[in-house]
């Protein structure tokens, strides 16, 4: 298959279908994301954010429906896809007997990043995390925790970021430090979808949003993307037709 | 096979720096032993009769008990999904492990071996280099049929009873050959143990081989 | 289910036939007296339980190459009543052995590779009971069933390598004295077709059973989580 042209979508999905024990979890859920967007993700707990982000992240095979990722269809080429794609879950996913250094230099190892010694320490300096850059992970506080597994998604230079509530259990400076960085990233042109509850600390750089409730999808508009009274008044109106 | 070694690597890391499975596995092989010896009491020609039993036994029940870590640590933290998430064939993740698997066993016989032979006072020092071959040809077997089961039990929630459930009677030929096998070397070298290594052969090549096609199935979501 | 009531018919009249010639019959053995008749239930039991064990595969086999949910439930049935055999051929045996042999268990190669596969078996039906609820258990079963098949040929060549106990009697089992007279060969073969038609309609009846129980399953859950 050749490489995805300029208009093809980040990621694109039509009638996604996903259950888990029996439950419908996703009920059809469509979107298409372009490149250089930030989409907002929101939903009460138990909506489906985390079990549709893990299938953005190719962990999760939906039952039924049609996803693409750059063009790519990861049924066919889950390895050629799985490059295109980084993922930050509500867990580090990093070894917490390791370093910060050696957990990064194991990914880069499995993504066959080039000059993988150079990439680590960039990462490490952008994620704030040289000094500790020695210490297990163990020892690391939550925000550190989290910056971490931002910079292990972002070793192989994904186009795709997928973040799940990446404020959860953040301190207000852990928090302002995020949303930095993600500003950061928005800036450079990457292309994010995350799930949260309040889109407030990201509203300056969120270019849409969107609401899931019980498996199913509804944008939001009106206002700007991430203006956060258009979202809670959308919110309302989705989640407490219910 | 580029990540097979690197998650070969960063298993032994892990080890390494924290020494749990390790130092388990020796611990618990060493009572076992010990636990078995007096347990029958064998006079200096028993024991002499009772020693690859004991040797295999404790190397199969130990080992059914410690190879459920190997995936435990994938669990915390969501590690499995990153290790899935990344570009690479799933049955690298298996030989890795299975890799890792096979020299936590070698590791736990370097401890077994002269212990036993300590205790009851069998010279193994002249067939060491046989003694090594059928070791290796059983740990090779275990650790691709564990690795491939203990992948299973992991995201299952009955996991630890069940694990050893269902290896040990698939172990059995394991058992029985290694034991065998081992009795003709220690009496004749390699040569007599014929018949019993080709059984371990056979079963390392089978269920390595099953062990690599079944893996992506039991992983994938 | 025509199929389940023809094969539920033949199963009736062929185990009806085949105990009356088990009962009636088939003269009495010289040397093992009236206990060699349990030898006819025996062995088909254990002939049963192999085709079972062989259907689990196959069942498992389809589950994961092409998601058959009917492979998946073959192989749950098809482990159930492979046990149930095993069982009853584990059961039969010392119960025949006590009397001749005097004593209740040998390390006889057949026998002790019966009690292993038993034993693969019943760890398949425990995950199945165990696991119920987990996602993928069918996937995993799969596995274990085809690791189980897969390990039969080594196992039984393990096994031959055990001295046992008394290494004199395995001369002597069905296949030795006894087994002359026609009548006896022929009650022995029915016996066994019987006995796995049995377990093939006890097989079906399962499926049927667990279908019936996950059509209720979706069915509740429609109803659960509103019909969208």
């Amino acid at each position: 298959m050749s490489e995805p042209d300029s208009g093809t979508y980040v990621v694109e999905a039509r009638g996604l279908t996903r259950e888990y024990a029996g439950r419908p979890v996703l009920r059809g859920v469509e979107l298409q994301v372009a490149g250089g967007e930030v989409v907002a993700l929101l939903g009460p707990n138990g909506a489906g954010k985390t079990t549709l982000l893990r299938v953005f992240a190719l962990l999760l095979r939906p039952n039924a429906g049609v996803l693409r990722v750059m063009g790519l269809d990861p049924r066919r080429e889950p390895v050629r896809a799985r490059r295109h794609v980084g993922y930050v879950g509500h867990e580090s996913g990093c070894y917490e007997d390791l370093t910060a250094a050696e957990n990064l230099s194991f990914h880069a190892d499995l993504h066959g990043v080039g000059d993988p010694v150079r990439r680590v320490t960039e990462l490490l300096v952008w994620a704030g995390l040289k000094d500790a850059a020695h210490r297990p992970v163990r020892t690391y506080s939550r925000g550190m925790q989290q910056r971490l597994a931002l910079a292990r998604a972002l070793l192989h230079a994904p186009d795709l970021l997928l973040l799940d509530e990446p404020f959860t259990g953040l301190d207000r400076a852990g928090r302002d430090l995020l949303a930095h960085l993600l500003a950061a990233l928005a800036g450079d042109g990457h292309t994010v979808v995350l799930s949260l509850h309040d889109p407030t600390p990201v509203a300056a750089v969120v270019t849409r949003a969107a609401i899931l409730h019980r498996g199913r999808l509804t944008w939001v508009d009106g206002g700007s993307g991430g203006d956060p009274q258009a979202v809670a008044a959308a919110y309302d109106r989705v989640v407490g037709e219910a | 096979m580029r990540a097979a070694l690197a998650i070969f690597r960063k298993d032994l890391r892990i080890e390494w720096r924290t020494r749990e499975s390790l130092s388990t596995l020796v611990v618990l092989s060493v009572l076992l032993v010990v636990s078995l010896a007096m347990a029958h009491d064998p006079t200096p020609t028993e024991a002499a009769r009772l020693a690859p039993g004991i040797l295999w036994a404790t190397v199969i029940f130990t080992g059914v008990l410690v190879v459920q870590r190997s995936f435990l640590v994938e669990r915390e933290h969501d590690c499995l999904a990153t290790l899935l998430g990344a570009p690479i064939d799933p049955a690298a993740i298996y030989v890795g492990k299975a890799l890792g698997m096979l020299v936590l066993l070698v590791a736990m016989q370097v401890v077994v071996v002269p212990l036993v032979s300590i205790m009851l006072r069998v010279p193994v020092w002249g067939v060491l280099p046989e003694l090594a071959v059928v070791l290796g040809l059983g740990d090779l077997g275990f650790a691709g049929l564990a690795t491939l089961f203990a992948a299973m039990t992991a995201r299952l929630r009955v996991r630890e009873m069940l694990l050893p459930i269902l290896l040990l009677p698939l172990l059995t030929p394991v058992l029985i050959a290694g034991v065998k096998a081992t009795e003709a070397v220690l009496e004749g070298g390699l040569p007599a143990a014929g018949e019993a290594l080709g059984v371990l052969v056979a079963f390392d090549v089978i269920f390595v081989v099953a062990g690599g096609l079944l893996f992506p199935f039991v992983v994938r979501d | 289910m025509r199929a389940m009531r023809w094969l539920g018919l033949a199963t009736t009249v062929l185990m009806t036939v085949s105990l009356y010639l088990i009962f009636v019959e088939v003269p009495t053995e010289r040397e093992m007296g009236i206990v060699q008749r349990i030898l006819y239930v025996h062995a088909p039991a254990a002939w049963a339980a192999y085709v079972c064990f062989v259907l689990v595969a196959v069942g498992s086999v389809a589950h994961l190459w092409r998601g058959s949910e009917h492979g998946d439930r073959v192989a749950l049935a098809a482990g159930e009543v492979g046990v149930l055999m095993c069982t009853l051929n584990l059961v039969t045996g010392p119960i025949w052995a006590r009397p001749i042999w005097g004593v209740w268990w040998t390390w006889d190669p057949r026998l002790t590779m019966t009690v292993i596969m038993w034993a693969i078996y019943v760890g398949y039906v425990m995950l199945r009971a165990f696991g119920r609820d987990d996602d993928g258990v069918a996937r995993y079963a799969a596995v274990v069933g085809i690791t189980g098949v897969l390990a039969i040929p080594v196992i039984r060549v393990s096994v031959r390598m055990l001295q046992g106990m008394h290494p004199a009697v395995t001369t002597t089992r069905e296949g030795g004295s006894g087994m002359a007279d026609p009548t006896m060969r022929l009650t022995l073969y029915l016996s066994g077709i019987a006995m796995v038609l049995l377990a093939a309609w006890l097989v079906m009846l399962r499926v049927r059973l667990e279908a019936l129980h996950r059509s209720a399953a979706v069915l509740r859950r429609d109803i659960e989580y509103g019909l969208e």
